[in-house]
């Protein structure tokens, strides 16, 4: 009897221990290996600068980084890298890139998802993003500026928020939109957060980060 | 249990809780290194994109 209640308790332990690690330790070693990760990216691109002129974007096979995120409103130092495909995987090295959606900057959506919590928990605030806010991308040679346009909660099987012209699947883009996709509510997945944004301007990576991610807005 | 391990490890109180406290540090170390990574690995879902089927929103991956 006295075993058995032992046995419970030590169990009992281990599981919050488990939650623990798994909710903050391994969360903040993802978070800090993702930012790293980015960063190093952008050095990289730096140290060996694009050829000029820039040659035509590529689809980037699935697993490469192929550029960079910043939100001014997760934090001045907040960043990651964009990777392509959605899978968990994808997800474990940064944000993931709907594969078959634009790429950063051509017309259509550009779109992307991140974790909520766990894993670098990279969009844990996307409920704080408000209209206008700035969505800063960067690829080799390139700072796209995104500005938030709105925001909806949607079920999961909402694709539709992810096509080329957000909510009208099979309608032809004309203009340079992204999409933003995470777990909600926080601490479930029975919904998906979404937010939209449509490009305001680029500017050559030489040129240095774009003034609007340099300023605070927290 | 743990009064039965009480009883048989070596030494006087402070040798035993020494022998303890190691025990508990290195579970932990074993737990967090090993034993936790390779449990999330199986648990691992994903819940933040869409598309996923609806079945997949039990035990997700937030």
């Amino acid at each position: 009897m006295l075993v058995t209640a032992e046995l419970v308790l030590t169990a009992s332990v281990l599981v919050l221990l488990y939650l623990g690690w798994y909710l903050v330790v391994d969360d903040r070693v993802a978070a800090h290996r993702q930012t790293s990760s980015a960063t190093d990216l952008e050095r990289a691109w730096d140290a060996a600068p694009a050829p000029s002129p820039v040659p035509e974007a590529s689809a980037p096979r699935t697993g490469e980084a192929f550029a960079t995120i910043r939100v001014p409103r997760f934090g001045a130092d907040w960043r990651r890298m964009v990777v392509e495909g959605t899978d968990v995987e994808e997800l474990a090295r940064g944000v993931g890139h709907y594969t078959g959606s634009a790429l950063p900057g051509q017309v259509g959506n550009f779109a992307v998802a991140g974790h909520r919590l766990t894993h670098g928990s990279a969009f844990t605030e996307i409920d704080r993003l408000r209209d206008g806010d700035v969505v800063g991308v960067r690829t080799a040679g390139t700072w796209f500026v995104y500005r938030v346009t709105g925001h909806e909660i949607v079920e999961p099987r909402q694709v539709d928020v992810v096509a080329a012209v957000p909510g009208e699947p099979g309608v032809a883009p004309t203009r340079a939109l992204m999409t933003l996709t995470s777990c909600h509510p926080l601490y479930g997945s029975s919904q998906r957060y979404v937010v939209h944004a449509a490009l305001d301007r680029t500017q050559p990576a030489a040129d240095g980060v774009p003034v609007e991610l340099r300023e605070a807005v927290r | 249990m743990y009064a039965w391990l009480w009883r048989h490890l070596p030494g006087g109180r402070r040798a035993r809780l020494a022998q303890l406290a190691a025990a508990a540090v290195l579970l932990l170390l074993v737990c967090f290194v090993w034993v936790f990574p390779a449990i999330s690995t199986l648990s691992e879902r994903n819940g933040a994109t869409v598309g996923s089927a609806p079945s997949s929103t039990e035990g997700t991956v937030p």
